[in-house]
């Protein structure tokens, strides 16, 4: 074993995504302890440039039309046998669409263990990773094999694993890719909604605790009273109470306006991480333990259904006069 | 067409978690377990792909606080087997045990298509589908909201940030992970449950060895340790809403 840290940066048409800094970051957090260099594999076709900005020692680049767009089956081969080969002291991954798709696979493949879920790199070297919805937080040792980690955002900012001076990059050849057994077909784009939530300045967002479609029009006349416009968290979209366009979270939109106003939202990461960077937040929730409360500025433990009528009115009123 | 749904029961975090005297686990005791939510999502799309081009639905779950009141559920709803994980899960395994586990069940069965939850709110080391996918050989997809039958293969629907979706193209047998099903899962009349209770059974297989390598040794466990916690307004509703309306003024958005 070598006691590099790897990074698997992943990007999205062309664009590193922010987790990929923040993996950088967490990685240079662990190079300190383990006394190796950070390195990040880019996988590609013709994507040599995303190096760039990376804040990494040197930079690992496979190119290959297979690797053109995330397909799992690919990127597995090549990372499986990169990793095999080198065993790094540790390799991380986003916790995403794409690194989730990989790590576990790769755990199962080539017998490494993995740490889940990871926030930050403790002052004494420990994975601290986050479960249960944001309400637990467990710290782990890195194991004497090479470790598998994937990295939640929160820990770190992405502009710590951002770097202007171009890192030195190797070029390697790609495993032979063929008979894969996943395909893209095409991309599909999401659909313009009518509002761009990511744009507004005041918005009342609705949880789960809002409890049905009927209700969410309760919501609607907050917004209205006050001039913004509703969002929601994933579940409330799901349902079908709200369009996709309204969701906000990884898997939403980021957005950051003057009010974030959450109604029965329980603060999950994943929906966390597209409103943290709000101006102000203020979390009306009948759970005083909810994790909500750990991010807002402001908080009321109640009922919602007890307040809502009395704060439009109070809107109405102020707006009116 | 042979479709297998897997289920795990995790801890309802509406309720209060507390960790055991050891402070390296959940205190189990009054936890209450619920259907980990994406899972339920999985076994809805099951059912939702039999209802649209047939096929023999087999659910599987670990046994836990809860597994049977699911399966039975699950058959109400349409599942056409029940098959319960019996062993030595009242401490909790982890998904690398699991997975393990559920393996060699999952081989007797030659399911074409293998559906579970993307995750887990208490998956610590790894998520139980691509885990099970490498065990049995197979392909895998996960964030998925959305799967087609196409003879050999599946189109799936994977979920990028920002609303993006990739259709992409699987080889069968395959295994995936959901992140929604198209439809939200439906609910069942408790008459139907307690009917499937009467007629529907449950299999049992034994998982006899659980091996949990490949995660790591739990140090410690805590609760997050909060820097500045909301400033909390307390009061009758008149008094809180004259309060929040002050604040909205103060930062400029009323
Ligand atoms: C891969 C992945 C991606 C995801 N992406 C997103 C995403 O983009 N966006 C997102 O939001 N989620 C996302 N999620 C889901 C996320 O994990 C949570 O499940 C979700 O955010 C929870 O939504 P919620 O807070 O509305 O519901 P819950 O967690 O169920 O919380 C409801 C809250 O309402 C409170 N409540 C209930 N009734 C009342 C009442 N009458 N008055 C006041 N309070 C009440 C409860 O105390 C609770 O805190 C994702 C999950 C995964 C696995
Ligand atoms: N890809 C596969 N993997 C494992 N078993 C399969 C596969 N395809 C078909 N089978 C099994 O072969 C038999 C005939 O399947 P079929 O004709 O596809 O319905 C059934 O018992 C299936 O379970």
């Amino acid at each position: 074993m070598n006691q590099d840290i790897y990074a698997v940066v992943e990007s999205l048409q062309g664009q590193v995504a922010d987790i990929s800094y923040i993996m950088l970051a967490a990685a240079r957090s662990l190079a300190h302890s383990s006394g190796g260099d950070v390195v990040a594999v880019l996988l590609g076709n013709g994507s040599q440039g995303l190096a760039n900005t990376l804040a990494a020692d040197r930079v690992i680049y496979y190119d290959n039309p297979a690797l053109a767009y995330f397909n799992s089956d690919a990127y597995l081969k090549v990372l499986a046998s990169l990793i095999r080969q080198n065993e790094p002291r540790a390799v991380l991954f986003g916790n995403t669409s794409i690194g989730a798709d990989l790590a576990s696979c790769l755990s199962a493949r080539l017998d490494f263990p993995l740490a889940n879920s990871c926030h930050h790199i403790s002052a004494e070297g420990m994975l601290i990773s986050q479960v249960c919805g944001g309400k637990i937080m467990t710290e782990s040792v890195l194991s004497d094999k090479t470790t598998l980690i994937t990295i939640i955002p929160g820990g770190y900012k992405p502009e710590l694993g951002r770097s202007d001076a171009a890192p030195n990059v190797t070029q390697v050849d790609a495993p032979a890719l063929e008979d894969l057994r996943i395909k893209l077909k095409q991309y599909i784009e999401p659909e313009a909604g009518d509002v761009d939530i990511s744009k507004e300045s005041i918005l009342i967002s609705v949880g789960r605790g809002i409890s049905n479609q009927d209700n969410v029009e309760i919501a609607e006349e907050l917004a209205e009273a006050f001039g913004g416009v509703v969002c929601a968290s994933r579940p409330v979209v799901d349902q079908g109470w709200l369009p996709t366009s309204r969701m906000v979270g990884k898997s939403g939109q980021k957005v950051k306006p003057k009010l974030y106003l959450a109604l029965g939202i329980s603060g999950a990461p994943e929906h966390v991480e597209g409103m943290a960077d709000s101006e102000t937040i203020i979390a009306i929730n009948s759970d005083p333990t909810a994790p909500i409360f750990d991010i807002a500025q402001y908080g009321v433990e109640i009922d919602l259904f007890d307040l809502i009528d009395t704060l439009i009115e109070k809107v109405a009123e102020a707006k009116g006069g | 067409m042979n479709i297998a749904a897997i289920f795990k029961m995790v801890p309802d975090l509406v309720e209060e978690l507390e960790i055991s005297s050891s402070g390296k686990a959940l205190d189990m005791t009054w936890i209450r377990l619920i259907i980990n939510e994406l899972d339920d999502h999985a076994l809805e799309q099951a059912i939702l792909l039999k209802e649209r081009s047939g096929a023999q639905v087999t659910i599987i779950a670990p046994d836990a606080d809860g597994t049977d009141d699911v399966l039975y559920t699950a058959a109400a709803k349409g599942a056409d087997r029940l098959v319960k994980l019996t062993g030595d899960f009242e401490e909790g395994v982890n998904n690398h045990a699991l997975s393990r586990a559920l393996a060699p069940v999952l081989e007797e069965l030659h399911p074409h298509l293998v559906l579970t939850g993307v995750q887990a709110h208490n998956d610590l080391d790894g998520s139980v589908g691509p885990l099970l996918a490498e065990y049995l050989g197979m392909p895998y997809v996960g964030y998925v909201s959305g799967v087609e039958i196409d003879n050999d293969n599946c189109i799936v629907r994977k979920e990028y940030p920002g609303g993006l979706i990739a259709e992409m193209e699987v080889n069968l047998p395959a295994v995936l992970g959901i992140q929604s099903a198209e439809e939200p899962p439906r609910y069942v009349a408790v008459s139907k449950v307690r009917q499937a209770m009467k007629t529907a059974s449950i299999e049992e297989r034994d998982a006899t060895e659980l091996d949990p390598s490949g995660g790591l040794d739990v140090n410690r466990m805590f609760q997050p340790e909060v820097g500045e916690r909301a400033t909390m307004i307390d009061g009758d509703e008149d008094e809180i809403a004259t309060r929040l309306l002050e604040i909205f003024r103060e930062i400029g958005v009323l």
